[in-house]
């Protein structure tokens, strides 16, 4: 018996350590993903004022704070009981679509790309972006122009790049100036020309990948994502779909509050990320996956034109439901461009300059819950006040850690696939770090779930086999 | 030209600090034909080398892990730069710190995970607590600008002037 590690797994948002086990002939006995952070937000935040929430939450995750921000402060805009302005919406879903098109870009160029165009066998000490800047120089260009300009776009908004407070309670701070939205719209064009161009690279470059496709995790799993009234792709609001691996729904329509009877969570012993799981199916059955792939899985139709067409072509590639965790990078390109034609929408519409862009009150429930679809999937925000506003209770359930289980399944699968303990090579390794890549994970979020209010915890250990049990 | 060895490391942050950095968009271009980018998030090391001329380290010190890779990173960095008020002052990260870690993570796990995970500190606390730190840039996170100016200062071999460029929060 011997183990190798991984450790850390690089390019990657966050702390996560990877143990393979082999037997003794050199063959993958197990593996186990390790995500070693934890900062208990859930805790520290009981006794604070809600409408300080934002602010704080933000402090997750420096990659997705949009999307904390948005979560919190829908759960406040319930909390207060107020119906926001319409404008406020919409410059929220603005800021929102903004960061889908920076962090996508993060994930795919900064962080994936590498082993895409050097190679997942590639030299380990260039196979980052400062090697990508040296030998593909117009790629990473237009990489690092997409994020700027997602980025730029939540400045000019938010004030800041990375943890403005513009998005508040109520509403949003500030209105948009004209000159700003002058400037998003005179932007957007060189941004869907990068996306188009890196999506049609993509598309031109992915038969490289036929052996990564068919083992990067594409297990069976079910799919979870927001939808709008009629099916479309939703990102800012919605209500929660579930598809089987099939395709067929198995839950439609679900409202924010009745998350709970839907994902329930176990306790995995060698992890700070818990396992939620599609709750009806049970824990041996009901992994789930969220972000790109599964919202593309989900939908029935993303709602922009260009978008659209890439979304059907996506589904004529690969079927109804695209399985492989390899086609995160293909789906994450469909969302930059459906994400940018939104915002061209957006800020076509002359509502997006109406002046009335905050709601104000005070406390007037005592509960709300904030959902929305982060980069990386869906993510809930479930606060519980006193009188004066003060938090009582907590609950953070974090796009990645939807993916927990799907994630462990794929690095065994990768691994089993790929590991050859006799022969063992950097670039075997590199190839289990890299469908952790696909899942583009943000792990200083994902150990932030906390316990549901009926909460059933599951000791899980290595070998799968529950260890302890816990009903509270 | 030798290229300048550097290291970014991410003890318990959220990566803004990071974020940061990488928000210096295209003066990362000339910067990839300046520094050899040795260990940190972005690159494939799995080791943190010896020989490192500048480590730029975001983040508060929480864990077991966090303790020791400091103190090698330390050991094997000429220049320790704690990056963001995480790094420097432990922040948001040490908002956990009056609540006993045992009750903490009861509260979330119900039965606490110990496989292959680093334990919690007592505290969280800022780098210089635990070593010796030669250069502090607060912000949550800096500005892009204030990086640029540490990076490129410090790649000229100059201790760079913050004074009035940086603010906490």
């Amino acid at each position: 018996m011997r183990k190798i590690k991984i450790d850390p797994v690089t390019r990657i948002e966050g702390h996560a350590k990877i143990t393979i086990q082999l037997d003794d002939d050199g063959r993958v006995s197990d593996a186990q993903l390790h995500v070693t952070q934890i900062r208990g937000f859930e805790k520290f935040t009981e006794g604070r004022p809600f409408y300080e929430m934002p602010s704080i939450t933000a402090r997750i995750c420096g990659i997705c704070p949009v999307s904390h921000l948005l979560a919190s402060v829908k759960a406040c805009d319930a909390i207060m009981a107020v119906q926001i302005p319409e404008t406020a919406a919409m410059l929220r879903e603005l800021v929102h679509c903004a960061q889908i098109v920076q962090s996508h870009a993060l994930s795919f160029f900064h962080l994936s790309a590498p082993d895409l165009l050097l190679g997942m066998d590639s030299d380990p000490a260039h196979r980052n972006v400062l090697g990508l800047i040296e030998q593909h120089p117009d790629r990473a260009r237009d990489g690092i122009a997409l994020r700027k300009f997602g980025q730029q776009v939540i400045e000019w908004l938010a004030g800041e790049r990375v943890h403005p407070s513009w998005t508040v309670p109520g509403g949003v701070n500030a209105p948009l100036a004209p000159e700003v939205r002058d400037r998003i719209r005179a932007g957007l064009l060189g941004a869907k020309a990068i996306a188009h161009r890196t999506l049609d690279f993509f598309k031109g470059a992915v038969e490289e990948f036929a052996e990564e496709i068919a083992s990067f995790g594409n297990a069976p799993t079910l799919y979870a994502g927001l939808v709008d009234a009629g099916g479309g792709l939703q990102l800012y609001d919605g209500r929660l779909r579930f598809k089987d691996a099939e395709g067929a729904i198995v839950a439609d329509q679900v409202r924010p509050r009745q998350y709970a009877r839907y994902i329930s969570e176990a306790t995995l012993s060698t992890s700070y990320m818990k396992a939620p799981y599609y709750q009806p199916l049970g824990l041996a059955g009901g992994a789930y996956r969220v972000g790109p792939l599964a919202r593309l899985n989900v939908a029935d139709r993303c709602g922009t034109p260009e978008a659209d067409a890439e979304f059907a072509e996506f589904h004529q590639r690969y079927g109804r439901v695209a399985q492989s965790a390899f086609h995160y990078h293909h789906a994450r390109l469909i969302e930059v461009i459906y994400a940018l034609e939104r915002m061209e929408a957006l800020v076509e519409d002359s509502a997006i300059l109406d002046t009335h862009v905050r709601a104000h009150a005070g406390v007037n429930a005592l509960e709300g819950i904030g959902i929305i679809e982060a980069p990386r999937g869906i993510l809930i925000h479930h606060y519980k006040v006193d009188e004066q506003g003060a938090i009582r209770w907590a609950n953070l359930i974090v796009a990645t850690g939807h993916n927990c289980l799907a994630l462990n399944r794929s690095i065994r699968q990768v691994c089993d696939r790929f590991i050859d303990g006799n022969h063992l090579s950097e670039g075997m390794l590199n190839r289990v770090s890299a469908v952790v890549r696909a899942y583009d994970p943000c792990l200083s979020c994902s150990t932030h779930a906390m316990g549901l209010p009926d909460l059933h915890v599951r000791l899980v250990g290595a070998d799968g086999a529950v260890l302890d049990e816990v009903w509270q | 030209m030798k290229k300048t060895k550097l290291a970014t490391v991410w003890l318990d942050g959220c990566s803004g600090c990071h974020m940061s950095l990488l928000d210096i968009d295209e003066a990362l271009i000339p910067l990839a034909g300046k520094i050899d980018l040795v260990y940190g998030p972005l690159v494939d090391a799995q080791e943190f080398p010896k020989g490192v001329d500048v480590t730029v380290v975001e983040g508060a010190v929480s864990s077991r892990d966090d303790l020791e890779k400091i103190r090698l990173i330390r050991s094997r960095s000429k220049v320790v730069v704690a990056m963001g008020d995480c790094a420097v002052t432990s922040n948001v990260p040490a908002m956990r710190n009056n609540i006993p870690v045992k009750k903490m993570l009861e509260t979330i796990y119900g039965a606490i995970p110990i496989d292959g995970v680093p334990p919690l500190l007592r505290h969280a606390v800022p780098l210089h607590d635990v070593v010796k730190v030669d250069l502090h840039v607060p912000g949550c996170p800096p500005s892009a600008k204030a990086i640029a100016l540490v990076l490129g200062e410090l790649l000229e071999g100059r201790t760079p002037d913050l004074a009035a460029k940086v603010r906490f929060g």
